[in-house]
């Protein structure tokens, strides 16, 4: 018994990304919670008038989840059956991987949102077009952050190999509490809240509730959002150059999945 | 023979730790080169760095004359590599992996090179079955077909019959050697199994602690060392201090 216990323990202390994982889903889920259950019990009747926010958000919320976890996917499923040298020994640029990762996995997120949307109107009389054209506008939003974290992550299993896969499943929670997607930004605190505003999350949460509830367009948001994405975007691809580049002179290509 | 590798000098360092120590040698068309040393010797290091999965710390590696120092792409075009501890997606089915990779190779006429491969390396009832389902023989063979998808001029095998039979052993080098002799290629061979090294090369580096220790063919190497076979002389080289500098 002691043995296993060993076995795990020295897994975990080798590893940061391990020790992090262990402490940050309670974590996690007290903030988020927290916030939630602080939201509701100030703000009883804000969502009276919209009965579909909370599922529109929900939606709008997976879509993001799906294609950053997705992304992570495609690129842990090469660690995971040892394909992952063969692939980096393949003459393809950079570029084109990240490209052909963007792209399957906008379809990968799309194959899993048609069948939530088309179930919400039957089942709960709700339609997320009620948004309008700007839902493809929220949902492109979505899509470029959730591909921005998608090859944050994918950079990070480049630099730290297969130990980082754990954060790959968690980066979307920990943005949560942040993206403000059930609740106004201001049920934030004061900090929390200069976080947030750094994150398209909110601004695109933030206007599907406006739309929704007020019936309004505030296209600041939308621009807002697209603005932030770009930074982020950017900075993923360098980082993910970046981090190409140290696993080339630390010898993680060649050791990737063993 | 025209050299389509040139390694000039090749150093890799971890931190502190120096994995290879500054090595040079050449592979010529129609050469299989065998790369011999203990666990931790530099050979694995080594095939990083040819393939460019590793930016050596200093030194030059050409392969047929082009640097591979910026032009990484054009240049693992020409190259191709097998290893037991890396394997195709278990799901897809041979033919599907095979095409997958032949597009990634960007080769014309995919499905005749792999009627081609299939038919040398007998596939031929296999290529619809699940890679994941296949024996270690037969998923070596699928291995090798994918490595030759490209025509590389230089192929680079790193213990390509460890877990075989010996049957399925025999006719993986029994091809190999075919192949080489008729596409006149540049194979580099790490290998354990000696038999195997003094049966398909005919020149041999081996290496400890980084660098090379001794060079020769089989022959020479045993005739030098007072051995009766490549094993002795593994042996005795692998237990012995380093010999050449």
């Amino acid at each position: 018994m002691y043995g296993l216990f060993l076995r795990h323990f020295y897994l975990i202390t080798r590893s940061f990304p391990r020790v992090l994982d262990l402490v940050y889903w309670p974590t996690i889920q007290i903030t988020l919670w927290g916030f939630i259950s602080n939201f509701f019990a100030t703000h009883t009747t804000y969502y009276n008038n919209a009965v579909g926010v909370i599922l529109t958000c929900a939606i709008l919320y997976d879509f993001l989840f799906r294609t950053s976890i997705g992304f992570n996917m495609l690129f842990l499923e090469e660690i995971w059956s040892r394909n992952f040298t063969n692939l980096f020994i393949a003459p393809m640029k950079i570029g084109e991987i990240l490209t052909s990762l963007v792209a399957t996995a906008l379809i990968r997120a799309l194959i899993g949102l048609i069948p939530a949307v088309l179930l919400t109107s039957p089942l709960f009389g709700i339609s997320i077009l009620d948004l309008g054209i700007f839902l493809f506008f929220l949902f492109l939003s979505l899509y470029l952050f959730g591909i921005t974290l998608g090859i944050l992550v994918s950079a990070g299993l480049l630099r730290y190999g297969p130990s980082f896969e754990n954060i790959a499943w968690s980066t979307m929670f920990l943005l949560a509490p942040f993206g403000c997607i059930y609740y106004p930004i201001e049920i934030l605190p004061e900090l929390f809240q200069k976080i947030a505003y750094l994150l398209p999350l909110v601004y695109i949460f933030e206007e599907a509730r406006n739309i929704l509830i007020n019936q309004t367009v505030d296209i600041q948001n939308i621009y807002n959002a697209f603005i932030w994405n770009g930074v982020y975007f950017v900075l993923s691809i360098a980082l993910f150059y970046y981090s190409f580049n140290v696993a080339k002179k630390k010898g993680t290509l060649i050791n990737m999945g063993e | 023979m025209k050299n389509l590798v040139e390694v000039k000098n090749i150093k890799k360092n971890y931190g502190k730790n120096e994995a290879v120590k500054g090595i040079s040698f050449n592979i010529k068309e129609d050469e299989i080169l065998g790369l011999l040393g203990p666990n931790g010797s530099g050979k694995t290091t080594t095939i990083g760095m040819l393939l460019g999965l590793l930016k050596p710390t200093s030194g030059e590696i050409l392969i047929n004359s082009q640097k591979l120092e910026g032009n990484r792409i054009e240049i693992l075009e020409q190259i191709n590599f097998i290893s037991p501890y890396i394997e195709l997606p278990k799901k897809l089915t041979v033919k599907q992996n095979l095409t997958v990779y032949g597009k990634l190779y960007k080769i014309n006429n995919i499905n005749e090179r792999i009627e081609f491969l299939s038919e040398k390396l007998r596939l031929g009832g296999l290529l619809n079955s699940i890679t994941g389902e296949l024996s270690s023989g037969q998923k070596n063979r699928v291995s090798l077909a994918k490595a030759l998808i490209n025509e590389p001029k230089v192929l680079l095998l790193d213990e390509p019959t460890a877990s075989l039979d010996p049957e399925v052993g025999d006719f993986v080098r029994s091809f190999l050697e075919d192949y080489k002799k008729e596409k006149k290629i540049s194979i580099l061979l790490a290998s354990h199994n000696m038999n195997e090294v003094t049966r398909l090369c005919k020149s041999i580096l081996m290496m400890k602690d980084g660098i090379i220790i001794d060079k020769g063919n089989p022959e020479e190497l045993m005739n030098k060392h007072g051995r009766k076979n490549l094993e002795e002389v593994f042996l005795k080289l692998s237990r012995s201090k380093n010999e050449l500098n």
